[in-house]
C-alpha cells in the first residue's frame, strides 16, 4: 500500500470536515496564482497577537530545545503564551489528522522533520499561505514552498555518533557499512521511522542509496528500538550503546558541548540530510498569534538562536554556524526528496517493521 | 398505591442509558468495525490478518507466554509472603503488608522505567554495580530488562500484589477450627499446612493465578516501554501500534476481540474457582485462626519479605529518586553532583506540566465522585432489588471488568469520534473511560457494602413517608460512609495511574499525566520523568492518606468485618 491513496481518503475527510474552511474546494487545485506578500512584523500584527494572547505550536524538535524557544518567544511578546505539543514527526501527523478528522482545531503552528507532511498537508489544502520578510529576502529557494505555504525552519542531520569511553575513535565506525561488522552487535541503537520524521526521511535516503540489504543486515545486529531520533544520543550519554546508527545531529552537539561523553562520525557514504519546515494552519484557532510567531522565529536572531541554544543548522544565511562545528557545505549528505517520502512512507514504515520486528 | 411519586424507575432508564453509553456503543462498535474492510464493507479480512499474519500471530503468541509465566511467577511469590503474613509468628507483619499494598500506587509503566534505570544492560545502577564487585567486563551483563524475561519480571513486581492481598485476606479468614482440629487429632504443624491450609487456600490461589494472567494480558505500559526497545510487541502494543499513521481501527478493533473474549472466559472461570472456595469458609463464625510458630526461622523469613518488597518498592524509587536529582540517570547522585535541573525543566520549562496535571487531578477527582455516586446507586438497586431489571444493571456494572483498558479506548474512539457525541478532544470521553473502568471494583465492593446495611432501617424511613431516594441519602448514605469513601479513594488512585485507554483517546488539550510521561519516555527525557512521577506518586499518596482520616478507620474496620463475616 502506498501513501499515495491513504491521505488523499484521509485528507479528502479532512477538507469535508473542515467544510467551512477558508480553502474551500482548494485541494483540488491547491496552487495559487501568485505566492503571498512577504510580511512583515508590524505593530497591528503584535497588537492582534496579543488580543488572541496564546498559541499552540506542534513540533517534533526536541522538547528541552523546544521550550527554550517558547520561553524566548514568550519574553520578546510578553502577553502571548505558548503551548508547546511535542511528540515524534509521525506521531504529530497522525495526530493533526485525527483531530481535523473530529473537527479539533487544536494547532495552530506546525513544525515537522518529515517534509513530506508538508506536502500532503498543503494537497489537503490544511495550511494558510504565509510568507516572513525575512525567508522572502533571505531564504534561499530550495527552502520555502513556491506558494507560500512553508518554509524550512530549521535543518539537521543524522549522523552515526558513538560513546567516547566505550569506542576509541580509531575503533569507531567510519560509515554504515562498517555498523555491519559482528563486533558491534548488541552494542547499536537506533530511532523509528514510524515515530521519528528524521529517521523517516533518513530511511529512504539510505534505503535508495544503500539498498535495502543495508537494513535487512542491521536488523541482525540486535539493534535497540527506540522511538524519537533525539534518543539515541541520550542513550549514548547514558552508556546505554556504544554506537547510534541514526539520530538527530543537534542532540549530539548539545550533549558533546555539555561535556557528556560523545562524539558524532559523518559517514563515508553521506550523511541523511533532514529539512524541517513549519506552516500556519489553514483553520489555527489564534491565526494573527500563529504569524507573529512564524515570523518571529524566520527572523535572524532567532534562527540564530536556534544554531546557538538548539544546535539546530539554519537555512538563513545571516546565521552563523557553531564556532567548531563543520558548516552544512563541507559535510557530505544524501540528497533530500521530500516527494518521494510522501510516496514510499508507508511502504517504508511496513518493510522496516518486518525487518526489525516492531 | 398512590404515593408521593417516587423518581425510581426515570432513575433506573437514566442509569440504564448511561451504562449503554458506557459499554454497549463502544463494544458495538468494536465488534461492526472488526467485521468492516477501510471502506466500510462486510469482511472477515481482518481475523483472517490476525491469525495469519506474523506480525500479529507472534504477538499473540508472545502475549500469551508472558500472560502464563507472570501469572506463575506471582503465585510463587505471593502465595508464600501471604502465608508468612497471615498464618505465621513473623515479626513485621503488618508492615509487610502495608508495604506490599503501598506498592500498588506504583503505575506499572512507571516502574517499568524505574527498572530500565536498574537494569538496562550496560547503563543500569545495579549492572553497573555488579561490575565494580566482581569486575565483570563493560560489555557484559548480569541483567538485560530489555528481553522477554525482563519483562515478565517487571509485570510480575506490580501484579504479584494483586495475588498477595487475595491470599492474604483468604488466610485470614480460613476457619483455625479445622486446623486446631487436625493438631487434636495428632498431625504435625507442617502436616496441618500441607493437609488443611493448602487444600483450603489452593481455590483462592487459582483465583489470583486468573487476576494476575488477566493484568498481564492486558497491559500496556510496561511492554511499551520494555518490549519495543527489546525488538517484539504484545497484543497491546500492537493494538496501540496500528493507530499510528496511517491508522487501522478495523484491524485494531478485530486484534482487540481475542483480549476481550479470552478475558470473559478467565472470568467465569476466576468466579468459579472463588465460588467453591465461598463453599468451603463460609457460615458461621469461627475463631482467630491460629499463628505458626518460625522460631529460628523467623528473622529469614522478614530477610525474604524485604528482598520481595525491595523489587517494586525500595530499587525502583531509590533509581527515580536518584535520577531525579542527576543530570544523566546512569550515574549515581552525590551532594556535589546532585542537581535541580530536572524539577526546573518539568515545573518551570515544560509547558505540558501544569495542563497536564490540572486535567489529571480534574479527571481523577470527577471520575472518583461520578464513579463512586454511581457505584453506589447501582449497587442499592441490586442489593434492595429496588426496580424490576435490576439484575441487568448488576451485570453492566461488571461487565467492564472484562473490557481491557486498550480495548475500551479503541472502542470509544470508535463510538465517540462521530455524531451525534462526538467527544473524542473533550475530557468527557476520558472521564468515560475511567469511570467505565473502575465500575466494576467500585460496584463490588459497594454492593458487598450494601449487604451489611440492615434493610430494616430503610424500611422504616420508607414506613414514614420517605421516598426511596431520600431513604437513600438520610440514612443508608452515612451508613455507607466509610466504604464510599474507599471507594472514591480506589478509583482515584486508578485514574491517576491510568494509560493504556488513555493513551487512545488524548488530544493536545486534553494530556494527562500518565500520556505526558508515556511521551517524555519516547524522547528518553528521563529526568523529567523521574520528577513526574514521584509528583504522580505523592499525590496519589497524600489523597489516599487524607480520605482514610476522613473516613474514619474504626468505622471502616467494623464495616470491613461484617462485609466478610
Amino acid at each position: 500500500m502506498t501513501r499515495k491513496s491513504t491521505p488523499r481518503r484521509l485528507t479528502r475527510r479532512h477538507v469535508l470536515a473542515a467544510s467551512a474552511a477558508a480553502t474551500g474546494a482548494a485541494f483540488v487545485t491547491p496552487v495559487q496564482a501568485a505566492p503571498p506578500e512577504a510580511q512583515k512584523i508590524t505593530p497591528a500584527l503584535i497588537e492582534a497577537a496579543k488580543k488572541e494572547g496564546k498559541l499552540a505550536w506542534y513540533t517534533s524538535v526536541d522538547l528541552p530545545v523546544a521550550e527554550k524557544i517558547a520561553k524566548a518567544f514568550e519574553a520578546a511578546y510578553p502577553g502571548i503564551s505558548m503551548k508547546v505539543e511535542r511528540s515524534g514527526a509521525e506521531r504529530i501527523f497522525q495526530r493533526i489528522g485525527q483531530e481535523y478528522q473530529s473537527k479539533i482545531y487544536n494547532c495552530d503552528v506546525v513544525n515537522s522533520s518529515d517534509a513530506a507532511h508538508l506536502i500532503v498537508w498543503k494537497r489537503g489544502g490544511m495550511l494558510a499561505p504565509f510568507v516572513p520578510e525575512d525567508v522572502a529576502r533571505y531564504f534561499p529557494a530550495a527552502h520555502k514552498d513556491p506558494d507560500g505555504m512553508y518554509a524550512s525552519w530549521r535543518i539537521t542531520l543524522s549522523p552515526i555518533a558513538y560513546n567516547t569511553k566505550l569506542v576509541k575513535p580509531e575503533d569507531a565506525p567510519k560509515g554504515f557499512i562498517d555498523l555491519l561488522d559482528p563486533k558491534w552487535v548488541g552494542k547499536i541503537v537506533k530511532a523509528h521511522p514510524g515515530y521519528s520524521g528524521t529517521i523517516m526521511t533518513a530511511t529512504q535516503q539510505l534505503s535508495r542509496d544503500l539498498g535495502w540489504e543495508y537494513f535487512e543486515k542491521l536488523a541482525k545486529q540486535k539493534v535497540m528500538q527506540v522511538q524519537s531520533a533525539a534518543d539515541p544520543p541520550k542513550k549514548l550519554a547514558l552508556g546505554e550503546r556504544a554506537v547510534m546508527a541514526d539520530g538527530t545531529e543537534y542532540v549530539v552537539t548539545t550533549l558533546k558541548a555539555r561535556g557528556e561523553p560523545i562524539a558524532e562520525v559523518y559517514a563515508v557514504e553521506g550523511t541523511p540530510l533532514i529539512t524541517g519546515p513549519s506552516a500556519i494552519m489553514a483553520r489555527a484557532a489564534n491565526p494573527n498569534a500563529a504569524r507573529l510567531f512564524t515570523a518571529w522565529s524566520m527572523t535572524a536572531e532567532a534562527q540564530q538562536m536556534n544554531v546557538d541554544v538548539g544546535a539546530l543548522r539554519s537555512a538563513h544565511p545571516l546565521v552563523k554556524e557553531r564556532p567548531g562545528r563543520p558548516k552544512l557545505a563541507d559535510i557530505k549528505t544524501l540528497r533530500e526528496d521530500a516527494a518521494a517520502v510522501a510516496d514510499q512512507a508507508d511502504a517504508i514504515k511496513t518493510r522496516y517493521t518486518q525487518l526489525f520486528k516492531v | 398505591m398512590m404515593r408521593a411519586f417516587d423518581a425510581s424507575r426515570p432513575v433506573l432508564i437514566a442509569v440504564a442509558a448511561l451504562l449503554v453509553v458506557m459499554i454497549v456503543l463502544p463494544v458495538g462498535w468494536l465488534v461492526v468495525y472488526s467485521l468492516s474492510d477501510k471502506d466500510g464493507g462486510a469482511t472477515l479480512g481482518n481475523f483472517t490478518t490476525l491469525f495469519t499474519d506474523p506480525t500479529f500471530v507472534d504477538p499473540l503468541i508472545t502475549t500469551l507466554i508472558i500472560a502464563v509465566s507472570v501469572s506463575l511467577l506471582c503465585c510463587a511469590i505471593a502465595a508464600p509472603l501471604g502465608w508468612l503474613v497471615a498464618r505465621t509468628d513473623m515479626p513485621f507483619a503488618k508492615s509487610v503488608r502495608t508495604l506490599v499494598m503501598a506498592s500498588l500506587v506504583t503505575p506499572p509503566f512507571v516502574g517499568a522505567i524505574a527498572w530500565e534505570m536498574l537494569a538496562a544492560p550496560n547503563s543500569g545502577l545495579l549492572n553497573q554495580l555488579w561490575r565494580v564487585l566482581t569486575g565483570m567486563p563493560a560489555d557484559e551483563a548480569l541483567l538485560d530488562i530489555y528481553s522477554l524475561e525482563g519483562l515478565i519480571f517487571v509485570i510480575a513486581c506490580y501484579t504479584f500484589p494483586y495475588v498477595f492481598i487475595l491470599v492474604a485476606n483468604a488466610l485470614d479468614r480460613m476457619p483455625g477450627e479445622l486446623e486446631d482440629a487436625s493438631s487434636m487429632l495428632g498431625a504435625k504443624t507442617w502436616d496441618t499446612a500441607r493437609r488443611i491450609t493448602v487444600p483450603l487456600a489452593l481455590p483462592t490461589l487459582l483465583a489470583g493465578a486468573l487476576v494476575a494472567f488477566l493484568q498481564a494480558l492486558n497491559l500496556f505500559g510496561s511492554p511499551a516501554i520494555l518490549a519495543i526497545p527489546a525488538g517484539f510487541h504484545t497484543l497491546t502494543t500492537r493494538i496501540w501500534s496500528l493507530f499510528q499513521f496511517p491508522p487501522k481501527p478495523e484491524l485494531a478493533a478485530a486484534a482487540s476481540l481475542p483480549l476481550l473474549i479470552l478475558t470473559v472466559l478467565l472470568l467465569r472461570a476466576q468466579a468459579m474457582a472463588l465460588g467453591r472456595r465461598g463453599y468451603a469458609v463460609l457460615g458461621g463464625k469461627y475463631g482467630e485462626p491460629r499463628l505458626i510458630r518460625l522460631g529460628a526461622l523467623k528473622w529469614p523469613a522478614v530477610g525474604l519479605a524485604l528482598v520481595v518488597l525491595a523489587m517494586p518498592l525500595f530499587l525502583p524509587y531509590a533509581a527515580l529518586f536518584n535520577s531525579a536529582f542527576s543530570r544523566v540517570a546512569s550515574r549515581i547522585i552525590s551532594v556535589e553532583t546532585a542537581t535541580l535541573h530536572n524539577f526546573r525543566f518539568t515545573f518551570l520549562e515544560l509547558s505540558s506540566t501544569m495542563p497536564a496535571l490540572k486535567n489529571t487531578f480534574l479527571l481523577a477527582v470527577s471520575s472518583a465522585t461520578v464513579g463512586a455516586l454511581l457505584a453506589l446507586l447501582i449497587a442499592y438497586i441490586v442489593a434492595r432489588q429496588a426496580v424490576a431489571g435490576h439484575r441487568v444493571l448488576g451485570f453492566l456494572a461488571t461487565a467492564p471488568l472484562a473490557i481491557p483498558g486498550i480495548v475500551l479506548g479503541v472502542g470509544l474512539f470508535l463510538a465517540y469520534t462521530r455524531p451525534p457525541l462526538t467527544l473524542y478532544g473533550t475530557l468527557w470521553i476520558l472521564l468515560i473511560a475511567f469511570v467505565t473502568i473502575e465500575l466494576p471494583a467500585a460496584y463490588q465492593q459497594l454492593s458487598s457494602a450494601f449487604h451489611a446495611v440492615h434493610p430494616e432501617l430503610e424500611e422504616a424511613g420508607r414506613m414514614l413517608g420517605a421516598t426511596r431516594l431520600r431513604t437513600l441519602a438520610d440514612i443508608t448514605a452515612p451508613l455507607l460512609r466509610s466504604a464510599v469513601i474507599a471507594t472514591w479513594c480506589f478509583i482515584f488512585v486508578a485514574v491517576i495511574r491510568e494509560l493504556s485507554a488513555a493513551v487512545i483517546l488524548f488530544t493536545s488539550d486534553t494530556k494527562v499525566l500518565s500520556v505526558l510521561i508515556f511521551d517524555l519516555k519516547e524522547s528518553g527525557d528521563v529526568g523529567a520523568i523521574a520528577v513526574l512521577s514521584l509528583v504522580m506518586v505523592g499525590i496519589t499518596t497524600v489523597v489516599v492518606a487524607a480520605a482514610n482520616r476522613l473516613g474514619g478507620a474504626r468505622n471502616a474496620g467494623r464495616l470491613h468485618a461484617r462485609a466478610v463475616g
